[in-house]
Parts: C-alpha cells; sequence; structure tokens
C-alpha cells in the first residue's frame, strides 16, 4: 500500500503518480479535505483509497480501477467513467456518474440532483435517495434506486433502465413505469449483489423506462421539446 | 386608359415590406406542418459584417511592404497561457468543429487533409473523434460538449487541443440535433443511440454550470491531461465582454467567439435568425475584455462566423483576433452549393447557393449526409486538395492586405489600420467613419 498524504502532496503529483500506477498496485490518499479532481484519468486495475472527503470530478474518465471514498463525493464522481469501479462511502452531490460509459458506481448515502444524468452504460447503485432529474436523458446503462427519487426522473429518457425500490416524486417527459421482465430481474440481482445490497431484493423494485414517443419530432409531442 | 400593352388604371402587384414573399411561405408553411422549421447554416439576414469595414493601406506616413519580396509572417501560437504543449500554426485560418455525423466521413478526411497540409488545424464535434479524422489532421482540437457523445480519455490524450463548447453563433443556449436520417449504424454506435431516431443534445453541460464550475471542470481535463493540451473554451456571440472574461477566469489558454453567421448542421430557422449577435459586434468587445485583463495576445482569441475571404481573415485579426475559424466557407471550398448539382437541387426544392437541409443527410454534394453512395461522391483527397488550395488563398489574400498596410507580420495588423463604412460598423467597431475621426459614442460630438 502506497500512501500519499495531501497535506505534504499537491494534485498535479498525486494524479501523475496515480495515472502511472501499475495494475495491482494499491494507494491510499489521506487528507484530501475535499479537493477536486482527485485520482482522475487512471487508466490501470489497482485500488486507491481517499481517505476523507473529495471535491468536483473525483476519478473522473476513471478506466479500470478500483477507488473507494471513505467520505462524502462533490459535484460529478465518477464523470464519464469507462470501466473500474467507484465507491462512495457517504453521500453523493449532483451528477453523480454523468455520461459514464461504463464500470459500477455505488453510492452508500444519498445521490443529489441529476445522478446518472446523459449516463451511457454505466451502472449506478444508490442505497439511499436520488435528486431531481436522475438519469435526465439516459441513454443505456442502470440506475438502481434503492430509496426515493425526486422529481423528473428519467426525462427525455432514451434507453436507460431504472429501478426504484421507494417512491418516485414525479417521472420526466417520456419516462413511464414498464413491467419488470425475468431479464431486468436478473439486470437488478446482478446489481445488486455487486454493490453489496444484501437487505433487499429484486421484487422490492419497480422498474422505469422509455416510452419511447420522443424519439422522433412530431408535433403532438411539441409540449415535450 | 389602356393601350395594346399595358392597363393604366390599375397598379402593379405590390407585395408586403413586412409579409414578403419569404415570410409568407415561412406562414404557409407552419400551418401546413405545425412544427418549427429546421435548417442548416448560419443567418441568411444582411448584418453589419466585414465588408463594412475598409484597409486604408500605407501612402506617405506609411510605407508598404514589398509583395513577394518582404518577409509577411502568418504563424500563430495557441495555448501559451497554462499548456505545457501549446500548438503552433503556419496559418492563423482553421477549421471550425463539424461532427462527424452532421458530415460524412469523406467530407471530415478532407477536411483533415487540407488543413494538415498547410499547417493548420481542424476540429471534431458532436459525436466524437474518428480515426480517419485523427489519422488526417496533423493537429486535431477535440470538442467537449454538453452531450459527451464518444467522449473519453483516450481521445483526450490523443487530442493536439480541447475545446470546451459552451455555445456556438448559430444558436447560442441552444442544444444540438440530428435527425434520423442521419442517425446511420456508425453515427448511433459513437453516439451510445438507437439506430435512425432523432438525436437531442443539451444545450447545457451535464456536471457544471457557470464559470466557478468551469474553472473546476477545466482543471479536472488539465489533469487528465498532464497540463499538455491547450483548453479552448467556445461561446456563441452575445455577450462577448462578459463570456469572454468568465472564460478567462476560469482558466481557458485559448477563447472561441462564434458570431450568428457561423453555420450549424441542424437548428430552428427561428433561433439560427434571431438569437445572438454578428461576428462584427463580437469581436471589439471580446478583446476590450482580454485588454482589460492584460492578456490580449496571452490568451489567445480565435472569431469565427461569416469568414469568407483573406480580407475577413485581415479584418478579424486588425480587430484584435489571434486566429480566424472557418466552417460553412470550407464546405463549400469542398464542393457545397456547386452549380453542376443545380438538376439535384432542384429535385430537393432548392438552387445551388441556398441549398440550407443540410439536417436531412440527402446533400447531392456528399458532405452533410451519412448516405454511404452520396458520401462516395466525395473524394477524401480532392477535397482536400481544394480545402488546401482554399486556405491557401485566404492566408495569401491577408497576406498581401498586411504588407500593403507595412506589417511584417498578420498580427501586426490594428484597429489603426481600418476605417468603417457605416454608422452601425462604426458604433460596433469603434472604428472611424471612413474620412471623419469620429464614431458613434466617441466624445466630442
Amino acid at each position: 500500500m502506497q500512501i500519499i498524504d495531501m497535506n505534504t502532496t499537491d494534485l498535479r503529483a498525486l494524479n501523475t503518480a496515480l495515472q502511472a500506477g501499475e495494475a495491482g498496485s494499491a494507494w491510499s490518499v489521506h487528507n484530501p479535505a475535499g479537493r477536486h479532481a482527485l485520482a482522475v484519468g487512471l487508466m490501470e486495475d489497482m485500488t486507491v483509497t481517499i481517505d476523507g472527503h473529495a471535491g468536483y470530478y473525483a476519478a473522473g474518465m476513471n478506466q479500470k480501477a478500483q477507488v473507494t471514498i471513505n467520505g462524502n463525493a462533490g459535484q460529478g464522481v465518477a464523470e464519464n467513467m469507462m470501466s473500474g469501479a467507484v465507491h462512495v462511502k457517504g453521500n453523493a452531490s449532483s451528477s453523480a456518474g454523468a455520461t459514464a460509459q461504463g464500470g459500477l458506481l455505488v453510492i452508500e448515502g444519498d445521490a443529489g440532483a441529476r445522478c446518472g444524468i446523459s449516463m451511457k452504460g454505466v451502472d449506478i447503485v444508490v442505497r439511499g435517495s436520488v435528486g431531481h432529474m436522475s438519469a435526465f436523458m439516459g441513454q443505456s446503462g442502470n440506475l438502481v434506486v434503492c430509496g426515493d427519487a425526486g422529481e423528473a426522473l428519467g426525462d427525455s429518457l432514451y434507453e436507460t433502465r431504472i429501478f426504484v425500490r421507494g417512491t418516485v416524486k414525479g417521472l420526466g417527459a417520456d419516462c413511464e413505469e414498464q413491467p419488470m421482465t425475468e431479464q431486468d430481474r436478473t439486470i437488478l440481482a446482478g446489481l445488486l449483489e455487486r454493490a453489496g445490497v444484501t437487505d433487499c431484493t429484486p421484487a422490492d423494485f419497480r422498474r422505469y423506462g422509455s416510452a419511447r414517443t420522443l424519439y422522433h419530432f412530431h408535433v403532438d409531442n411539441a409540449s415535450a421539446y | 386608359m389602356t393601350d395594346h400593352n399595358h392597363d393604366f388604371t390599375k397598379t402593379e402587384p405590390r407585395f408586403s415590406a413586412t409579409f414578403d414573399p419569404f415570410t409568407i411561405s415561412q406562414i404557409q408553411r407552419a400551418a401546413a406542418t405545425g412544427i418549427y422549421d429546421i435548417r442548416g447554416g448560419g443567418t441568411k439576414r444582411k448584418l453589419p459584417h466585414f465588408d463594412d469595414l475598409l484597409f486604408l493601406g500605407a501612402s506617405v506616413s506609411r510605407y508598404p511592404l514589398e509583395g513577394y519580396r518582404e518577409r509577411c509572417g502568418t504563424d500563430v501560437v495557441l495555448g501559451t497561457r497554462f499548456a505545457k504543449k501549446p500548438i503552433h500554426l503556419k496559418t492563423p485560418v482553421t477549421i471550425a468543429g463539424m461532427s462527424f455525423g452532421a458530415l460524412s466521413a469523406q467530407a471530415k478526411e478532407a477536411l483533415g487533409r487540407g488543413a494538415s497540409a498547410v499547417g493548420t488545424s481542424t476540429t471534431t464535434g458532436d459525436g466524437g473523434m474518428t480515426p480517419e479524422e485523427r489519422g488526417h489532421s496533423s493537429t486535431l482540437v477535440y470538442q467537449y460538449l454538453p452531450s459527451r457523445y464518444g467522449m473519453n480519455p483516450d481521445d483526450l490524450r490523443r487530442a493536439d487541443a480541447i475545446e470546451v463548447v459552451i455555445g456556438q453563433g448559430a444558436k447560442p443556449g441552444g442544444g444540438g440535433m440530428l435527425l434520423g436520417q442521419k442517425i446511420s449504424a456508425r453515427v448511433a454506435k459513437m453516439r451510445d443511440l438507437p439506430e435512425g431516431i432523432d438525436q437531442r443534445s443539451a444545450c447545457r453541460h451535464p456536471d457544471w454550470t457557470g464559470p466557478d464550475d468551469l474553472e473546476i471542470k477545466i482543471e479536472e481535463l488539465r489533469e487528465i491531461t498532464n497540463w499538455e493540451k491547450p483548453i479552448y473554451v467556445k461561446v456563441g456571440a452575445s455577450r462577448p465582454y462578459y463570456d469572454i472574461s468568465l472564460a478567462v477566469k476560469a482558466g481557458a489558454d485559448v477563447v472561441v467567439l462564434d458570431g450568428m453567421q457561423g453555420g450549424t448542421a441542424a437548428t430552428q430557422e427561428v433561433f439560427i435568425e434571431h438569437v445572438g449577435l454578428p461576428i462584427l459586434a463580437a469581436i471589439r468587445p471580446a478583446v476590450q475584455a482580454l485588454q482589460d485583463l492584460g492578456l490580449h495576445r496571452k490568451v489567445q482569441l480565435i472569431v469565427s462566423g461569416g469568414i469568407r475571404t483573406g480580407a475577413d481573415v485581415a479584418k478579424a485579426l486588425a480587430l484584435g483576433a489571434d486566429a480566424v475559424a472557418i466552417g460553412t466557407a470550407a464546405l463549400i471550398a469542398l464542393g457545397d452549393q456547386n452549380p453542376e448539382l443545380a438538376a439535384e437541387y432542384a429535385k430537393l426544392g432548392s438552387v445551388p447557393g441556398a441549398y440550407d437541409d443540410w439536417q436531412d443527410g440527402r446533400d447531392p454534394a456528399g458532405i452533410t449526409t451519412q448516405d454511404p453512395a452520396l458520401a462516395a461522391r466525395l473524394d477524401p483527397i480532392m477535397g482536400g486538395r481544394r480545402i488546401a488550395n482554399y486556405l491557401s488563398v485566404l492566408t495569401m489574400e491577408a497576406q498581401t492586405i498586411a504588407r500593403a498596410c507595412g506589417k511584417s507580420h498578420v498580427h501586426n495588423l490594428e484597429p489603426e489600420d481600418l476605417v468603417a463604412l457605416t454608422l452601425e460598423a462604426a458604433a460596433m467597431t469603434r472604428l472611424p467613419l471612413a474620412g471623419t475621426d469620429w464614431y458613434p459614442g466617441k466624445a466630442g460630438f
């Protein structure tokens, strides 16, 4: 385990070291103090533990690495992640997992507004609740919410699957509740297992997806554009 | 009273200036379809433009440089503020961002070939970077857009510069759209979308809002790319003084300012024609912002929107820009609006010179299409040659004017070399009205 103390190391040195880290290596970042852009652009299958709170864009554009944040994460955690996994032990601010194309993002607490905005293949599991406009324009991947969802869930949704256990304050344009298929149950069960969620089952969730009425411009949908 | 040829008892049919024939056709189209008109290109209305400025040239009080004999430099270095690897271009004329999706792969390749041949850059668009484009572009600017279609860190590292797009001149404040006809299997895969749907692009970035967030976003992009790449910030011309100030405050190495003449692949007609500023009105406030921050020429300014000739290039530089970008003009150089295609344009209800249905993917020139048969009409090698020719002419024309003004580098052109032909242009540029030493707003009048 290699330790980097942010009290004595600047951000450039941290990210330079992590981006050069070898596969299989393990790193611990001490005293992050909410610094932005921690552990961004990682490229190897390595483990990084951020021991404290992280600012904006922690683990941004992650490839392969397993990043754990032992605290809260600021805006855009794991934004545009390609692969690997990011695990937030606390809460995450808005736009968690924005535009991410792969990998697994697990948030133990709540996530703010626009969780999974424009997601493109990532799997996101939120143990708590998500804020408004979550999965806005979600293109693919899965958003699992073990708590409640705020207003306008899945607005302008493409092909992302959304699973919510609690209440949904409101659905966005073109998002609808859909029957849970056997394939959905299998996907959801797999995600709960990967996220280490053991206190609920797929049967507790409802499934939401795109009604696909906005896929082609049509005058009858003008008010939704 | 009548004679054999004319009935003088009646007036000629008179068209309304307000409800002119085009406006009437707009109303009729709206009534027939119930949805707004979408088209490509930039504004078509007549606006104050570079044509409203003239160079004074040298005479007794200024002496010119000898054409063909005395050197007049045209190179430009972009990204000198923070980036470890600024880009060095041989000409200040660059190719603006246009997406694979909006344009065919052949068109993108041709733009890359042409730009590379003359030592300038080309730019990706909404939809990601194609291997053809990267392979044929010696200097490639990678756009970072709200949709993040195709965005990935490998391409980010492969780029020579990164352009954070906040807006474009054709639609400041607007998102994008690419209609289903152009969402081919390849385009859909790159964007992670279902094939054939009408694709929407968001108007705001998904993970930041405002200049304070932008500063953090730029820091992240720099951290991912080892602080090597120049970071551009592109805005549509709307409030240029404040937008440029805030982009600089957020840490931009280069700011890109796009006027409303700048083209779009597909946007509502009402948006194209009624939102934003003409580029002529936007350059002076942008330059003023840089000067007020003490960063003029340190943060480079690229302007675009209606650049057609070397005179336009020279005028933009004289007003304080470091470089320009061309989009629509580059497409014309590639073969858009070709008179030889008149019969095919007619089938689409248009004529050479007015074709603007870039959104529907049936471009007979093979440029704004994803139809394999149409796209195959454009030979990327020949297209690249035409782009290189055109870029060379723009550069030589700008040099010609600079030498006539006695400048040993096109960047030595200055506002003092220019006058305005109209009151509007004088007011917008703060250049004196030709034959006077006055512009509207200047004290003492």
